[in-house]
């Protein structure tokens, strides 16, 4: 059995929606990151428009990459 | 953990014989189950955790954790059986993709690119190395060859618990993380996709898949570091000869 690695998970505004469902979001920390859409949210249709605020995972070995697990209202 | 290693490979050798379009993988996990009880050892993924079952079997784009149940195994399916025996106190991790009957080129090719990264960073684990040694030449191969390497499930530490220090990603820089010395026992375990290296956890809280629903694949043994080099514990003679020294 696999072990999962500790994620980190931030908020963030979308900047721009890039080929593949892939997405720029500029994090409140500062970084700008490469995100894809979580299966989860794919499964449910949920859309994802520049300028919505999202919650994102990132693995602690590639801070570049993230998730969005989440879009707020 | 020899012992135990020797059961792990005995189990996944028997459970991917079992392997034909039309099986659930939930009669897969009772052959499995059954198995390793016949052989005096017990299933480490039962109750892990909450771990439902006795082994993992993922198939496809899931890349690691597959709960079995009703899944129907069809013909061109990549299935991974990720097995973990306890023995007298011991435990051994190793896990294998399959293919079910006839598959693509490009599915064969991730399967031999799959075996052959972790074969490269088997060959890392020796005394005096570090860590970004093995998880360097598990991604220089696997990226070379145009697959990607999944970044937030890593291989571990194996002895007396089933998830032990080191941390051991698959991917990293060589010559960094903490030092191998002989008698570590290891679980290094490649997971590789055919797409976006992204994964996410399903409702179940477990099923692990890619992100883009490429296909994935997923080859782990448990090493132990000799004074003589890696010792793969794991081993089959039946799937991998080559690797038996």
């Amino acid at each position: 059995m696999a072990v999962k690695e500790e994620k980190i998970e931030v908020e963030g505004e979308v900047v721009e929606a890039l080929p593949s469902t892939m997405f720029r979001v500029q994090l409140d920390g500062g970084h700008a990151v490469l995100a894809t859409i979580s299966g989860k949210m794919r499964k449910h249709y949920i859309r994802i428009l520049p300028g919505d605020r999202v919650k994102v995972e990132l693995s602690p070995y590639d801070l570049n990459r993230g998730r969005i697990t989440y879009r707020h209202r | 953990m020899a012992a135990a290693g020797a059961i792990v490979a005995a189990t996944i050798d028997h459970t991917g014989a079992h392997l034909e379009p039309g099986i659930t993988t939930a009669e897969l996990d009772r052959i499995a189950d059954r198995f390793i009880r016949s052989h005096g050892g017990v299933p480490t993924s039962l109750g892990y955790r909450g771990y439902p079952a006795a082994i993992c079997i993922s198939p496809n784009d899931v890349v690691v954790h597959g709960i079995p149940g009703g899944h129907v195994v069809a013909e061109g399916d990549l299935v991974t059986i990720d097995v973990g025996v306890t023995l007298d106190g011991y435990i051994a991790d190793s896990a294998y993709t399959f293919a079910v009957g006839e598959i693509d080129d490009e599915a064969q090719r991730l399967l031999d690119v799959g075996r052959d990264a972790l074969a490269a960073g088997i060959a890392q684990a020796r005394a005096g190395n570090r860590v970004g040694d093995i998880s360097a030449a598990v991604q220089r191969h696997v990226e070379e060859h145009g697959f990607a390497v999944v970044r937030s499930l890593v291989g571990h530490g194996v002895g007396r618990s089933y998830h032990e220090d080191p941390h051991i990603p698959n991917f990293g820089d060589p010559g960094r993380g903490p030092s191998l010395s002989e008698g570590m026992t290891i679980a290094i375990e490649p997971m590789i996709t055919a797409g976006a290296p992204d994964v996410y956890v399903a409702d179940d809280d477990w099923t692990i898949a890619t992100d883009d629903g490429s296909l994935s694949c997923h080859f782990e043994h448990t090493v132990a570091i000799t004074a003589e080099g890696p010792r793969i514990l794991t081993a089959s003679r039946d799937r991998e000869p080559s690797l038996l020294s």
